[in-house]
């Protein structure tokens, strides 16, 4: 079958047994089993050829151009992990289908479990590195998953986060330490990479990449001193600690280092780091485990000491050492498997996995008692046990092996180490099985039905088979060993029996076993001491740890970034600053090149007032009126210097924009208070002077630097100037830069003011129909109101004015193109105009006189804008090309047309509307806010009878 | 037709007053046209991507006006691929908008939702600088109405400030053009690239000034540190899809970098050397950091999505202050991945809030049926964190290769791997925390949330943001087509001449054929 | 007279900075405004200063930039529009909250993080 099949079932398969929940808990389990099985068998399908020593590949490109590709590969060794991964697998799957209670939600779980498979299967026969990577990261999501499955276990949550947190690091190092052995090795391959020992060891670049891909190892297979998430992880439920924490994923690390172990091992760095770490993680853990009460707690520690055992042999850089590291693999994953499923069932039965709780348990359940007995000695190294043979190895080469400093420290520490893990392990029979029957279990213990104890069963029976017959196991182990060592050395001829005569391997073991016997007679008060001596508690220091960095990121950001506008807005204006002030620095300066103009007295007094308006704003803008009449004359003096640097256009606009922001500045002050109170310290006020001194330097020294100098090359405005009359039709020319020439940005340029109209209306509704609208109903003005608020006086000028404003408008807007003027402005007149007649006579006096709704007035003059630019394309033209012709109607002079004209109606109507809806929406505040309303125009009207004067009419 | 390239700008234009016009009290209408229209757009869109693949530059002279006198647009692989991006994010958040309701809660949604992408179509595809400022208004504007759509105190207070921040901005952006006006006399940003080559080392304060203020201004849109301050609390405060839309803001600042710096102040050149080409790699690794630290700080889901997206901006930002044709193409490829991943992100927080009622991170009751909303989240928390499968893993491989790159075997960028790996493990943890506080229940003491304050997402929200998370999945799938994709536009970015010719030397109404653009009157 | 322009700009980004840091809506957007004026001057000031020859096409030979005037005219409206918008913002704010102050940080019921 093909390899990507092989991968890609379970991910597939991991969809149905969500699908097959409803369907009952055997469907669901069935289903699980049989994906798992047909994986198993397409891969057997491939044994004959990776029997024949050839190499089964699939290649897909996915991104080569980043070295990224789909290719997978199956050998010796990935295919020993995947018949561990599926096969043990598939024993799990048969378990949980018994384990899990009635409330677990099988589905979810076996999901979880496939994805894991399907990574794990990833990992295993990845050829590109970076391939792996992915299934690498996904073994951690998905073991993130599986760890937290009983979601009401919080330690559930926390072991799940910590498992993540450590492995994602690993991984990320990982990331960098692959990207870099990839680009010393010039391709992401495995197949390439595994050919370039010597480049590779030559590199400077070897050691940073081998630290960041042994730092994922260690993390993943729980190396010291990262060994602490695993006993964490036995939150779990018993089948995923089986799976994933003893018998597949912890392997991962290993395998990884076996995968890399030509072209990585063999230098000393290699020696002393894997060496190191796994001899150190073997002694803690054996030593630790025969301590923990807890059954899964010891077995999750005798897991961390096996495979620190497996990491040291692998670290050692022989043949022998990769051998027997092979076959410790194997011998691990049953023995170990059978004896977690062991733990489960009895955890299963009699509710409890504390050790002190347990004992006498063989009369009770005699079945597991024989399975678990024969697995834990197996683990103990007792002969006629597969777990016999390989620490046999072990011991031999430990005792081949010098580490720091003499020749027997690293033999010691082996022996030292199997001590213990023999202890642990005659504990484990001991004191759960041995020992008189007791009546206070927690439940009525009885050995389980066959489908919890047959798959442990099955596993034992390999421990025996090959502890008996080694030579069985000694083919593919050698197979094996041969796809490891990758031709760098050769597979050694080493015998494959249980008598091996005297050799010092032997007496070491025999000092173990023994050794190992008296410390469990001395275990009470061994225990006492060790209770007796304090030591670290990795969980409290890794969740301490964690929410310390969680603590320093929330007091790093969270008072930064806590609202206050006032400093977001100093820090821009700093950072502009210094970063102009660099840019400025760094700079060279020119001559000047311009004749300064010399300024007359008017000049110079206009200016003043304009600095005496601003500095007067500035230092009393706590009166909020005040400060608004005082921008007023800013704003004036701006549009007065306009008139005098020759732009009549800006001016008008200026000016007319002025009047309208103002009335629109009156209503918003209507509501708000009239003061500013003083909040900011002295020490506050005189930083935010310095920043905007600063910046008015800025602005006042970029300015002048270039009214001194003259453009590199003549602005593209001569082309304007030249061509206005010719191609626009127009002698104004700012009005045809305006309407033609960048006719687009003034189209832009209304739909922003349409934009705005809209948004304030939407604003207005949202308010109206909010809580506000209650707000405003109770609110009672500040001020008193004025009994004659529509005096008739303004009331008749308004409506006399009214047809004249009209004119002026409709002047403005038909001069606009040759002289100073266009839809702008006099759209802005033209509303002032309006607004004058709301103010005069009322609000809904005037709304019942106004015929066309303000949207439809925006909306009519976006379009018509948007019309005339589309209308172009009839004639083939671009958007907005104007053409204009001239025109004679007596008694009238020769006028010219141009199109340009519609679009400056757009424009016209545009503003109109866009200024009277948004004042409108003001009014309407104002209107809410205040008690009654009239439709009459003048409050005291001759003509009328009741004399009464309406109160509060607004707006 | 001659007219694809306005279209994107002129049919929004249009469909946003006729909705004013004729349909502005019903809903179903509005809907309606406004679905068509993003279609509309979207078809466009794709057909100028099409147009635009095999490196033609399409130019469009609006008034028939050559450039640089009057206003083009111009679209070549890279506007064009933005403004395919964004109809598309564009579809998802508005069927989301229409399935959650949210486009209900206040007036005019689809008017402001049309403009707004009127606004960042026209930024991606004008050729002039000062059409570009009024294209940022446009966009802005739109992006004000959409952002306080609904009301409500909290959101208001955070619109004001969100305002008050762009009206700063849009300052600025004034002043700079005002400063390159008077430097070089242009606005056309093809024409600026050959008038900077002018400028001679004697004189060199104005154009640099002037260069830094321009960055600077998109460097607040891409919500660069430290000019990222307005972005966390108007995310967070927006409606979601709103927010979900605003994923594609910050990509006009990073657009618009990316096109300054590689066409008129690339690295090399000489009067502005030593300004961003130094300063923009330091703060771009600020920005991943501080997102990363911030999505780890965040108390409410919403704050910490918005923080990430901040974190994402910077690895877009690192990519492309590497400034390498890798390094570029990266950017590219994981600018349109944290567009999607921001955009599903927000719309499943509010999935989540409405689900729960709040989005306070804080250990609460069960909330029933959350496991589709749970599952929908880790797939874009794993995005959006750069862990694979997804196209954020495959990003941040392209980015770290890029780093790898820019120094030849001298080993990676030191700096640049660190900090991207670092940032990425710690926004793993934050998300890994948020969802196991959010998805797993925790001890059940805490007052289940009273159905009054749940509602139950519509079929529509679900499949909007099932889209988009099948989007990021092709992104993944197809990362090899993607990244040929974005390495072409890099390489053409990196040549810009056919650009510039092509704008400059096309001629227009009343500018002589046989001498192209501006010269004759020089 | 350049130098005169020149303090002008600077007067006004100086004044509407410091208001803009000011704790209040109100006084941030009249500072907002002020800038717009410095803006305004400034960008208009870019195509330098020319007095007595406005870009209306005459005999005359020498015109002022009209170009930068264009522009000037486009910003003063859009400026216009934003002025518009965020003042009925912060107008609807304040109503919401009774409550003017520019920082959230100043507000204690509101959730700053």
């Amino acid at each position: 079958m093909s390899l990507l099949l092989i991968v890609a079932l379970p991910f597939l398969g991991a969809l149905l047994p969500g699908l097959m929940n409803q369907a009952g808990r055997a469907a669901c389990a069935g289903v699980t089993f049989t994906v798992t099985l047909a994986a198993f068998v397409g891969l057997l399908t491939n044994l004959p050829a990776v029997m024949a020593g050839d190499m089964v590949t699939f290649r897909f490109d996915w991104i080569p151009s980043l070295g990224l590709n789909f290719t997978l590969m199956l050998d010796a060794l990935g295919f020993f992990f995947a018949t561990l991964i599926l096969g043990i697998g598939m024993l799990i799957i048969a378990y949980a289908r018994f384990y899990l209670a009635r409330e677990d939600n099988m589905g979810e779980f076996f999901t979880y479990l496939l994805l894991f498979q399907g990574a794990m299967v990833g990992i295993v026969m990845s050829d590109n590195i970076l391939l792996l990577l992915v299934f690498w990261e996904l073994t951690s999501l998905s073991s993130f998953l599986l760890i937290g499955y009983w979601k009401h276990l919080p330690e559930g949550r926390q072991g799940a986060r910590m498992a993540l947190t450590v492995t994602g690091m690993g991984g990320l190092a990982m990331i960098g330490g692959m990207m870099i052995l990839g680009q010393i090795a010039g391709s992401y391959d495995l197949s390439v990479i595994l050919q370039n020992r010597d480049i590779i060891q030559e590199s400077p670049l070897y050691l940073p990449a081998l630290i960041l891909i042994l730092l994922g190892c260690f993390t993943k297979s729980a190396q010291f001193p990262f060994h602490f998430w695993l006993p964490h992880a036995m939150a779990a439920p018993t089948p995923v600690s089986a799976y994933l924490h003893s018998a597949t994923m912890v392997k991962a690390g290993i395998f990884l280092m076996a995968r890399m172990w030509p072209v990585l091992s063999g230098t000393p760095e290699w020696f002393w780091l894997v060496t190191g770490a796994g001899l150190i993680t073997m002694v803690l853990g054996a030593v630790i485990a025969l301590f923990k009460h807890d059954l899964k707690a010891l077995l999750a520690f005798s897991t961390v000491s096996h495979l620190g055992l497996i990491t040291m042999l692998l670290g050692t850089g022989t043949a022998f050492g990769a051998m027997a590291a092979v076959f410790h693999i194997l011998n691990h994953a049953t023995f170990k498997a059978a004896l977690f499923m062991s733990a489960g069932i009895i955890d299963h039965e009699t509710h409890t996995r504390d050790i002190r709780r347990l004992g006498g348990l063989r009369h009770l359940m005699p079945i597991t008692f024989v399975i678990a007995t024969l697995a834990a000695l197996s683990m103990a190294g007792i002969p006629l046990l597969n777990g016999f043979l390989s620490k046999e190895m072990m011991l031999e080469e430990a005792y081949r092996t010098e580490l720091f400093g003499p020749w027997w420290m690293v033999p010691a520490l082996a022996v030292f180490g199997s001590l213990f893990s023999a202890a642990y392990c005659f504990r484990l029979i001991g004191h759960t099985f041995l020992g008189p029957k007791r009546d206070d279990y927690p439940a009525k213990p009885h050995d389980p039905p066959a489908g919890l104890w047959l798959p442990p069963a099955l596993l034992v029976v390999l421990v025996v088979v090959i502890g008996v017959a080694p030579f069985l196991a000694e083919p593919a182990v050698k197979g094996i060993t041969s796809a490891v060592l990758g031709g760098v050395v050769d597979v050694p001829t080493a015998y494959f029996k249980i008598w091996h005569g005297l050799v010092p391997a032997l007496y070491m073991s025999i000092v173990a076993v023994v050794g190992g016997l008296i410390v469990l007679a001395l275990f009470n008060p061994l225990l006492r001491l060790w209770d007796a001596t304090p030591r670290p508690e990795a969980k409290t220091i890794f969740e301490g740890l964690v929410e310390g960095i969680v603590g320093l990121a929330k007091g790093l950001t969270l008072p930064l970034h806590n609202g206050a506008f006032s400093r977001y807005g100093a820090v821009m204006a700093v950072t502009v600053i210094i970063a102009g002030y660099y840019a400025w620095a760094t700079g060279t300066v020119g001559a000047q090149t311009r004749v300064l103009q010399p300024a007359g007295g008017i000049e110079i007094a206009g200016s003043l007032m304009l600095v005496a308006a601003t500095l007067g704003m500035v230092f009393l803008h706590r009166n909020r009126l005040l400060s608004l009449i005082l921008i007023g004359i800013v704003g004036l003096m701006v549009s007065v210097g306009f008139v005098f640097f020759s732009a009549p256009d800006l001016a008008m606009t200026q000016i007319t924009v002025e009047v309208v922001t103002t009335i629109l500045l009156l209503l918003a002050l209507n509501f708000l208070p009239n003061e500013t109170p003083i909040e900011s310290t002295v020490l506050r006020r005189m930083r935010d002077g310095a920043v905007a001194v600063a910046g008015g330097v800025a602005t006042m020294a970029l300015s002048y630097h270039y009214l001194l100098r003259d453009a590199i090359t003549s602005p593209i405005s001569e082309f304007h100037l030249a061509n206005s009359y010719k191609g626009g039709g127009g002698t104004n020319v700012v009005n045809v830069i305006l309407v033609d020439f960048r006719g687009f940005d003034t189209f832009g340029e209304i739909i922003v003011l349409g934009i705005a109209a809209v948004l304030i209306y939407a604003l207005t509704e949202t308010l109206l129909n909010g809580p506000v609208r209650a707000r405003l109903l109770n609110r009672t003005p500040d001020k008193p109101l004025a009994g004659d608020m529509h005096p008739t006086m303004m009331v008749v000028m308004t409506r006399v004015l009214m047809p004249v404003v009209m004119m002026v408008g409709f002047y403005i807007f038909l001069r606009g193109h040759n002289e100073p003027g266009g839809g702008f402005i006099s759209g802005l007149v033209v509303s002032i105009g309006l607004v004058m007649q709301y103010m005069a006579s009322g609000y809904s006096w005037t709304t019942q006189r106004q015929r066309y709704p303000h949207h439809g007035v925006i909306g009519a003059g976006v379009l018509i804008a948007g019309l005339t630019g589309i209308g172009s394309w009839f004639v083939g033209k671009p958007f907005l090309t104007t053409d204009f012709t001239y025109v004679r109607i007596p008694p009238f002079n020769e006028f010219e047309l141009a199109t340009a004209v519609l679009f400056d109606l757009g424009v016209f109507l545009a503003v109109v509307g866009a200024v009277m809806l948004s004042l409108d929406g003001f009014s309407r505040l104002a209107r809410r806010a205040h008690v009654e309303d009239s439709e009459h125009a003048m409050d005291i009207n001759p003509a009328r009878e009741d004399q009464e004067t309406p109160k509060g009419q607004g707006a | 037709m001659i007219h694809w390239l306005v279209m994107p700008v002129v049919l929004p234009a249009i469909l946003a007053p006729f909705i004013i016009l004729a349909a502005r009290y019903h809903i179903g209408i509005q809907r309606v046209f406004s679905v068509v229209g993003v279609l509309a757009m979207m078809a466009v869109a794709l057909g100028l991507a099409i147009e635009t693949s095999d490196g033609t530059v399409m130019l469009y002279q609006l008034g028939d006006w050559a450039a640089p006198f009057g206003i083009v647009l111009v679209g070549d692989r890279l506007s064009t691929m933005m403004v395919l991006l964004m109809s598309v994010l564009a579809l998802f958040v508005l069927l989301y908008s229409i399935g959650s309701r949210w486009d209900e809660r206040g007036r005019h949604f689809h008017v402001l939702f049309q403009f707004q992408l009127m606004g960042i179509a026209g930024a991606f595809l004008t050729g002039d600088l000062f059409n570009l400022f009024v294209f940022f208004e446009v966009l802005l504007i739109a992006s004000y109405g959409l952002m306080i759509h609904a009301g409500g105190n909290a959101r208001l207070r955070a619109g004001v400030q969100y305002v008050l921040f762009n009206l700063l901005g849009s300052t600025l952006f004034l002043f700079a053009l005002g400063a390159i006006y008077a430097e070089t006399g242009t606005l056309n940003m093809a024409d600026l690239a050959q008038r900077v080559q002018l400028i001679g080392a004697e004189e060199t304060v104005g154009i640099r000034v002037a260069a830094v203020l321009l960055i600077l201004v998109f460097a607040i849109k891409a919500a660069v540190v430290p000019l990222h301050f307005w972005l966390p609390s108007s995310y967070a405060e927006a409606p979601a899809p709103v927010a979900a839309l605003f994923a594609i803001m910050t990509k006009v600042g990073a657009y618009a970098i990316i096109r300054v710096y590689t066409m008129i102040f690339p690295v090399d050149l000489e009067v502005t050397s030593g300004l961003h080409g130094t300063w923009l790699l330091p703060v771009a690794l600020l920005s991943l950091a501080v997102g990363a630290v911030g999505v780890l700080a965040a108390k409410k889901l919403d704050r910490l999505v918005a923080f990430a997206v901040i974190s994402s901006m910077g690895m877009v930002m690192v990519a492309v202050a590497l400034f390498t044709p890798e390094s570029i193409a990266s950017a590219l490829y994981y600018m349109v991945h944290s567009t999607l991943a921001a955009g599903a992100l927000f719309l499943i927080v509010d999935l989540v809030r409405q689900s729960r009622g709040h989005l306070e991170l804080r250990i609460d009751a069960p909330v029933a049926g959350a496991a589709l909303v749970a599952a929908l989240f880790m797939v874009a928390a794993i995005a959006m964190t750069g862990l694979p499968p997804l196209s954020g893993f495959v990003g941040k491989l392209m980015v770290l290769n890029a780093a790898f790159d820019t120094e030849f075997n001298a080993g990676p960028d030191v700096w640049v791997w660190a900090t991207v790996l670092i940032a990425s493990l710690i926004s793993v943890v934050g998300f890994a925390r948020a969802g196991s506080i959010l998805f797993w229940k925790a001890q059940s003491d805490a007052a289940p949330v009273p159905e009054t304050e749940r509602e139950v997402p519509s079929a529509l929200s679900f499949a909007a943001v099932g889209g988009l998370l099948t989007l990021l999945i092709a992104h993944t799938v197809f990362a090899g087509r993607m990244y040929d994709y974005t390495t072409a536009t890099a390489a053409q970015l990196f040549a810009p001449d056919r650009y510039i010719t092509t704008v400059l030397e096309t001629p227009g109404k009343l500018s002589d054929p046989s001498v192209g653009g501006y010269e004759e009157e020089e | 007279m350049e130098f005169l322009v020149a303090s002008a700009i600077g007067i006004l980004t100086a004044g509407g900075l410091y208001m803009m840091l000011r704790m209040r809506t109100f006084p941030v957007i009249l500072g907002i405004s002020l800038l717009t004026y410095a803006v305004n001057v400034f960008l208009f000031a870019s195509g330098r200063l020319t007095t007595g020859a406005p870009p209306i096409l005459t005999d005359a030979t020498v015109y002022a930039d009209p170009l930068p005037q264009a522009l000037v005219l486009t910003a003063i409206v859009i400026s216009f529009g934003m002025t518009a918008v965020v003042v009925m913002i912060a107008l609807g704010a304040y109503l919401g909250t009774d409550d003017d102050h520019i920082d959230d940080a100043d507000v204690p019921k509101e959730d700053a993080t």
